[in-house]
């Protein structure tokens, strides 16, 4: 396998082709934010905190780390004023779901963001889709996924599935940056408990 | 039917068809679109061809349903050939006398033309009326003399002899030539050249290739790919194939709105007939050359206008942008390299092989060549579909051909592009119209999109309504687009009702910055256009509602007072009698107030107070006159002292 040489933060890193720009990253100890990210499910580049710049003939780009695959000679800056000032953005606008979530609070540190700046909404959930991925890709039972979309967008268990599969995985259960799973299916259960009564 | 086997037999059987055809007879040609048919054109055509049986004149007369003429403001529209008599809003009870007067008698229906605004001169003929004559309809023309569901209509037009040009007369490679010569641009938003497109798909790798046509058109007021669908399919048709030869491609898909459903109809028709002729299929037209088009209904998520939403869901998945640094004509649909195009993009391939790219790049500006169909509506006299060359200026558009703005309002702006796309004020009505000239503006091209305003449109309440359509139609996938919609949405609610704050302004700014450089797709990514447009030209209204909770367009219900000015009320008791909250009080001969506690700002007082009067007054951002005591309010005519 040929080694692709790039610059990451002015460190010359080493990469496999196909690798993406947060797994060269890592490799060299270099750390970049992510929420939706998890080693055994495909790349979701949904909550965009991993956002960096990278210099591509003479342009600067900003681009999701979690999925933009390295190139040679790449440039890549994991932090500017710019990255930062998005970040913060970000943690803003999920701490208005989730302003309790311990993973919000340490990142909030860092960036400098204001769990107040937004209005508090009153779902948990900052559609991170781990539990939706993992129970898909690695499960392969789709017992959960979202409903809706746009601003009305939530994940929601499918009863039918749930009820035979869940019992005994609750594997999607520790993944959550939020804890707003476990009150939707704990809500799911109550339901469907109900109705069969 | 028997297949069509080579180009010469296409030249043969298009000879037949109008042989059979006699360019003297008369035909009168009902546009059928589906505007014309909501306004009842279907009960035109009964009526028509009832009244054809009734006076004997089966054999004389042909009838033709076509698609969309255009100029839907004035529908149904008929216009009878050979000479080209053009009527307006025929209702059925107008038939039995155009059938007795023009055809039999040809004679004239006065009442029926188009009546010029200005000269007040009675246009018979299309071409002469100042809509079409400010045209130049390459692409849309052909829909009013054809009906899209006979295939013979369109050979007749000459349909199909593109397609056999490319794949007898040219290799692969010449027809990838001449598209990337003609400079077209891709009509769907974007503006990306759709040749270098077609050649990374080409020149990709993996075998098995598709051509995908986008028609899932959902801008709101947006319907030009509709029309071209529903009018003239086998453009269409014939479009995709030629893309299909020049990038090796032998699987097609028509993504189109299961909301369209007269489109779907005709296209299903029309690749039904092109099969039977042999335009699609195995060894077309003899050439060794294999396609095939399969129809996909989306369900109608504006979000599967992007072009990987669309893949995704054509591959039977929920319609979600997938991230991408790889271009989908390189990795699309299943992974393998596609080729997207918007409906107009594809109509006008057939235009460039046939007439060459030397004469398609002769109209236009430097950066955008050939021409663009515009869907003029909102605040314009001649609501409908304008075909223009790229560079017409927006004014000859909104005046010379949309005859500008009705009830002798001022015009105020006019919106392109689409809900991401801009609002364009009047000091840039001169800008002539291309997909780097409204990118500049701050707005774009998008699939073409024009809705015009006139004065009384508030611009910050035409940017959040835009943001709230784009709140419903994000996918929800990423934070900067969902997230940070959502709190602009709020934002600019609020600055609408009054309770906008210092800071409001820069705080949507910096959400702007944040979907503009971050979010995941292009929707995302444009999703703060609306915003940002007006704030640019427009600063003054989103200042005027935050500090001095004032809507100069007098628009915002929150920030707007109705009042009655007591020296010119005349006590007439008619606002009083419409009022629907009964919110006025008055009396005859008394003078009326408005109880502001009650008004629901809903206008009708307004609207009712007789012009001659004009007591009625709405005012913004000033405290409303305290009424003049009970005492002053009895009017005393002169009439009846004497």
């Amino acid at each position: 396998m040929s080694e692709i040489l790039l610059q990451i933060d002015g460190q010359e890193v080493g990469a496999r082709e196909g690798m993406t720009i947060l797994e060269a990253a890592q490799i060299a100890g270099i750390s970049i934010p992510t929420l939706c990210h998890h080693e055994k499910l495909e790349p979701f580049g949904g909550c965009r905190l991993c956002t960096v710049e990278v210099e591509v003939r003479g342009w600067t780009n900003l681009v999701a780390a979690c999925i933009y695959p390295v190139a040679k000679n790449l440039v890549v800056r994991t932090r500017s004023e710019k990255v930062d000032r998005i970040r913060k953005m970000i943690l803003e606008l999920l701490l208005a779901h989730a302003p309790d979530a311990f993973e919000l609070q340490k990142l909030a540190k860092e960036y400098g963001a204001d769990k107040n700046r937004f209005e508090k909404e009153a779902s948990f959930c900052i559609h991170c889709g781990l539990c939706v991925r993992y129970c898909a890709e690695v499960k392969k039972k789709n017992a959960i996924g979202f409903v809706d979309r746009g601003i009305r967008k939530e994940i929601s268990f499918v009863p039918e599935i749930a009820s035979t599969e869940c019992w005994n995985c609750k594997e999607c259960f520790p993944l959550c940056p939020t804890e707003a799973l476990q009150a939707a299916f704990v809500l799911t259960r109550a339901l469907f408990v109900a109705s069969e009564k | 039917m028997s297949r069509i086997n080579s180009p010469a037999e296409l030249e043969e059987f298009r000879k037949g068809i109008l042989s059979k055809r006699d360019p003297n007879k008369p035909c009168i040609t009902l546009c059928s679109g589906s505007a014309c048919h909501a306004s009842g054109s279907g009960d035109v055509a009964a009526s028509l061809e009832e009244e054809i049986k009734k006076q004997g004149l089966s054999a004389e007369v042909d009838i033709r349903r076509t698609g969309c003429h255009g100029f839907c403001e004035r529908g149904p529209i008929i216009v009878i050939h050979p000479e080209e008599i053009c009527y307006f809003q025929i209702e059925p009870k107008d038939v039995p006398e155009i059938i007795s007067q023009t055809i039999k008698e040809k004679k004239i229906i006065e009442r029926l033309l188009y009546t010029d605004p200005e000269t007040h001169e009675k246009i018979i003929h299309e071409s002469d009326i100042p809509f079409y004559k400010h045209q130049e309809r390459l692409v849309f023309g052909s829909n009013g003399s054809i009906d899209p569901k006979s295939i013979d209509d369109y050979l007749a037009i000459g349909g199909y002899a593109a397609l056999a040009k490319s794949l007898s007369g040219m290799s692969a490679e010449q027809v990838l030539e001449e598209v990337k010569k003609s400079n077209l641009r891709g009509r769907g938003g974007g503006g990306f050249p759709a040749g270098r497109k077609w050649e990374g798909s080409r020149d990709a790798p993996e075998k098995i290739k598709y051509v995908i046509v986008n028609a899932d058109e959902g801008d709101p007021g947006a319907y030009m790919d509709r029309a071209l669908l529903e009018g003239n399919p086998h453009a269409i048709l014939e479009g995709l194939t030629i893309g299909a030869y020049a990038i090796g491609s032998h699987e097609g898909y028509i993504y189109v709105r299961q909301e369209y459903p007269l489109a779907v109809e005709n296209i299903n028709i029309a690749i039904k007939q092109a099969e039977d002729y042999g335009f699609l299929g195995k060894n077309i037209l003899g050439s060794g050359f294999d396609f095939i088009v399969k129809v996909h209904q989306g369900a109608g998520a504006f979000v599967c206008g992007e072009s990987t939403a669309l893949m995704t869901a054509l591959e039977g998945r929920a319609g979600e942008p997938r991230p991408k640094y790889i271009r989908s004509n390189i990795k699309g649909l299943w992974d393998r390299p596609s080729v997207l195009n918007n409906v107009e993009t594809w109509a006008n391939v057939p235009l460039i092989i046939n007439k060459g790219a030397d004469w398609f790049t002769q109209l236009g500006t430097a950066g955008s060549k050939g021409t663009k169909i515009f869907s003029l509506v909102g605040k314009i006299t001649n609501t409908g579909l304008v075909e223009v060359p790229m560079g017409t200026s927006l004014k000859d558009i909104i005046y010379k051909i949309g005859g500008g703005i009705p009830g002798g309002k001022k015009f105020k702006a006019v919106q392109t592009g689409g809900p991401s796309g801009g609002c364009i004020p009047e000091d840039l009505l001169n800008l002539e119209v291309g997909f780097d000239e409204l990118t500049d503006a701050g707005s774009m091209m998008g699939s073409g999109g024009m809705i015009v305003m006139d004065e009384d449109t508030c611009m910050v309440d035409v940017a959040r309504y835009f943001i709230n359509f784009l709140t419903d139609e994000s996918c929800g996938k990423c934070v900067p687009c969902r997230e940070g919609l959502r709190q602009m949405l709020k934002i600019l609610t609020n600055i609408t009702e009054g309770k906008g704050k210092e800071g409001d302004i820069k705080l949507l700014e910096e959400l702007s910055e944040t979907a503009k450089e971050a979010a995941l797709c292009a929707l995302g990514k444009s999703a703060p256009n609306p915003f940002l447009s007006t704030l640019r030209y427009f600063r003054d209204e989103y200042e005027a509602h935050i500090s001095k909770k004032q809507c100069p367009a007098l628009s915002c219900k929150e920030l707007i007072s109705y009042h009655i000015d007591p020296a010119a009320c005349q006590a007439c008791m008619i606002c009083l009698k419409k009022c629907p909250a009964e919110a006025i009080v008055g009396g005859k001969n008394k003078i009326h107030v408005v109880d502001q506690e009650k008004c629901t700002k809903c206008g009708t007082c307004f609207e009712a107070c007789p012009p001659r009067f004009g007591a009625v007054k709405k005012i913004s951002g000033e405290p409303v006159p305290s009424p003049i005591p009970e005492e002053d309010r009895i009017i005393i005519r002169k009439s009846k002292e004497k």
